[in-house]
């Protein structure tokens, strides 16, 4: 019977921590964007957008070059060097951008964002916040989901514009690829709408998801040492399985269906 | 950290993603083609359209003159029909061009080629809505492969 | 007399553990009253109570005659604004000044100009004596001055209440003197309202008007410093005294040692 209850505790204590993270947003979201808090936000895109930009830029740079290398021997077995444009930058527009930019945000951005308001949290500071008439939620909460929201598109753009150059460099510079082919073939061949916003959409989903799980786990640590290095954790391995598998629903809802 | 440094950031940040939306914009996806601009509709009926899709190309000697905007079956005799949207600068074809599927490269992508018919009194040009009366299908692999073991066969 | 907090027969549990079991207090206006007890019984707890962080089970807790428990959010912060509280750790803000720090209550809650802001920050830097440091960050001050920061900002908006959560726990003798002249020269000279939550003993009682002790669960003991001392009751005497066996026993409760050890034989 034990391991009933045990399953039984275990739906019970998600569900309510789920109950938790909702309120927890609508109490940060429900309150009309004040001007005091755009400086905030200001801060906090530098926080968890600027920063995190040197290692969007080299990983997309990277992983461009590296799939224009990989493409290409594939590709010239069957004459068809001309379609690796079209492969750099559909992969990178449609999965590698959002994806790879939100694993590297949860990594970066949202282990920080956890660690920051847990040890807020553990230091009092939110108390102290409450106790001095400023709502928390408004105050911490808000502008680090705001700039969450904000940064991951953008950084995911960033990511696909320098994967599409960095492909570019080994494709065309390096391995003698026709430059116009490189362009034209994907200009022919991606397309705004179904390509391009689709990943912005993608993006925009996983930023909800991950700053969301980051700022909760921070929010609803255990205030010790202890509680707060296990939310850390639990913020990266949470938010990346979740990126994985809505990229998969995502996937199915804008591609599978034609 | 000094708020003047945090927003110079934040502000150069905003600028690279600007940026990188203009690349995007500019030199990776292609938006202009069919949407913006005059076009123009013509059909046309195929026996097999084979790995044709909506976007495809529509090309006159290689230049790209507009795309295929839907595919539907006819409900008379169940043969595919294209619907193709070509640019309104292109307006001068005569009756007598013709269209066919063909492939870029071994593996590549499928367009159609149109190519512009001889003008004699009595050819009008294609307007808006007409159907082009000459077309060839996509060639299906497995059917020439068939075509050429029944000639093999019939030969001995 | 007049009372600006009013604890009335308050019970209030954490899951099945019950932290206090009607337990009533009263605090008077202008005056400093103290709060002490053994470790772990939850005076802070106390103090998030009052300050309507955390919501009793039964009874009551009036602040200068409205009721904290039943407020609406929005009278709650209203009323908050009349309190401070001067947390543990000092709870300043790590991302700012010390400056910063004591300007963001007024920042926050007024539409003073930076000037005015500037002089008044100056102002509640000298009451503690931290006038020097304004531009310090608060990793770079040391334990008492964290706490002195804290205090200035927790006056910065001249509250009516104002609340210590073991003001003197971890200080130098120093640190200490100064912690309990402030906490009495502030209050008279401001005309706070003080409660101060602690256990230690000596210096509560030089500066407290008027003493509570709790221990398991209730008020064991109430007075001034004089009937506090004099209290014929075994278990104030073994806190004042600090003894470690008595009413309050030296064992977490648990079966005899002898029955543990010996098994089943016993």
């Amino acid at each position: 019977m034990n391991w009933i209850r045990q399953i039984g505790r275990t739906t019970l204590d998600r569900v309510s921590a789920t109950g938790r993270a909702g309120l927890m947003l609508f109490g940060a979201l429900i309150a009309p964007p004040s001007i005091k808090n755009i400086p905030l936000t200001i801060k906090q895109v530098y926080v968890v957008g600027v920063q995190s930009l040197a290692i969007i830029i080299v990983s997309g740079l990277f992983i461009g070059m590296v799939m224009a290398l990989q493409g290409y021997t594939i590709l010239t077995d069957y004459g068809a060097e001309g379609s690796l444009g079209p492969m750099v930058a559909l992969s990178l527009l449609r999965e590698l951008g959002p994806v790879v930019t939100a694993l590297l945000f949860a990594g970066r951005a949202g282990s920080a964002l956890t660690a920051e308001i847990g040890l807020m949290k553990a230091t009092e500071q939110l108390s102290s916040l409450e106790m001095m008439a400023v709502d928390p939620l408004r105050r911490v909460v808000a502008p680090r989901f705001w700039a969450g929201m904000l940064s991951m598109p953008m950084l995911a753009l960033i990511f696909s514009a320098v994967g599409i150059l960095g492909g570019h460099l080994v494709g065309v510079d390096w391995l003698g690829v026709d430059a116009g082919s490189y362009w034209s073939i994907m200009q022919s061949t991606v397309d705004w709408d179904k390509d391009v916003i689709n990943g912005v959409i993608k993006s925009l989903v996983f930023a909800l998801v991950v700053t969301w799980i980051a700022i909760f786990k921070g929010y609803d640590s255990i205030p010790t040492s202890e509680g707060i290095s296990q939310a850390t954790t639990q913020t990266v391995v949470f938010s990346s399985l979740a990126v994985l598998g809505l990229d998969f629903v995502l996937t199915a809802l804008m591609f599978g269906i034609e | 950290m000094n708020r003047y440094k945090t927003e110079l950031m934040v502000g150069v940040f905003v600028l690279m993603t600007i940026a990188a939306l203009l690349l995007l914009a500019l030199k990776v996806a292609n938006q202009t083609v069919v949407t913006d601009g005059d076009t123009y509709t013509l059909y046309a009926k195929f026996d097999n359209i084979g790995g044709l899709k909506v976007r495809s190309p529509v090309k006159v000697g290689g230049v790209t003159i507009g795309r295929v905007s839907s595919i539907k079956l006819d409900s008379d005799d169940y043969s595919p029909v294209v619907e193709l949207t070509i640019q309104a600068e292109y307006n001068a074809f005569p009756e007598t061009s013709s269209a066919s599927i063909l492939t870029s490269g071994l593996l590549g992508e499928q367009y159609i080629g149109f190519e512009p018919g001889f003008t004699i009194d009595g050819v009008e040009n294609l307007a808006d809505g007409d159907y082009i009366e000459d077309t060839s299908s996509a060639l299906v692999l497995e059917e020439l492969i068939g075509q050429f073991l029944f000639s093999r066969s019939s030969e001995e | 007399m007049d009372y600006l907090v009013n604890v009335d027969n308050m019970t209030f549990s954490r899951g099945e553990r019950v932290i206090y079991d009607g337990v009533s207090l009263r605090v008077p206006k202008g005056k400093i009253t103290a709060v002490m007890g053994p470790s772990g019984i939850g005076k802070t707890t106390l103090l998030k109570l009052i300050g309507g962080q955390l919501q009793p089970d039964s009874g009551d807790i009036t602040f200068d005659g409205d009721s904290i428990v039943n407020m609406s959010r929005r009278e709650l912060y209203q009323t908050r604004r009349r309190m401070s509280m001067l947390f543990q750790s000092g709870a300043l803000f790590t991302d700012m000044s010390v400056f910063d720090n004591v300007a963001f209550p007024l920042r926050e809650h007024t539409k003073l100009s930076e000037s005015v802001i500037a002089t008044i920050v100056s102002l509640k830097l000298q009451a503690v004596g931290l006038r020097g440091a304004a531009q310090l960050m608060p990793s770079e001050l040391s334990g008492g001055m964290a706490r002195r920061a804290a205090l200035a900002r927790a006056i910065a908006l001249d509250p009516d209440l104002i609340m210590y959560d073991e003001p003197f726990a971890g200080q130098d003798p120093i640190s200490m003197g100064v912690l309990v002249k402030l906490i009495r020269e502030l209050n008279d000279a401001l005309n706070l309202t003080s409660i101060v939550v602690t256990h230690d003993v000596t210096e509560v009682l030089t500066i407290a008007d008027y003493i509570y002790i709790l221990a398991d669960k209730r008020i064991i003991g109430e007075g001034t410093a004089e009937q506090i001392k004099h209290s014929d009751s075994e278990l104030v005497q073994q806190f004042l005294r600090g003894e470690a066996d008595g009413p309050v026993p030296f064992h977490y409760p648990a079966p005899s040692l002898q029955e543990s050890m010996l098994g089943e034989e016993v």
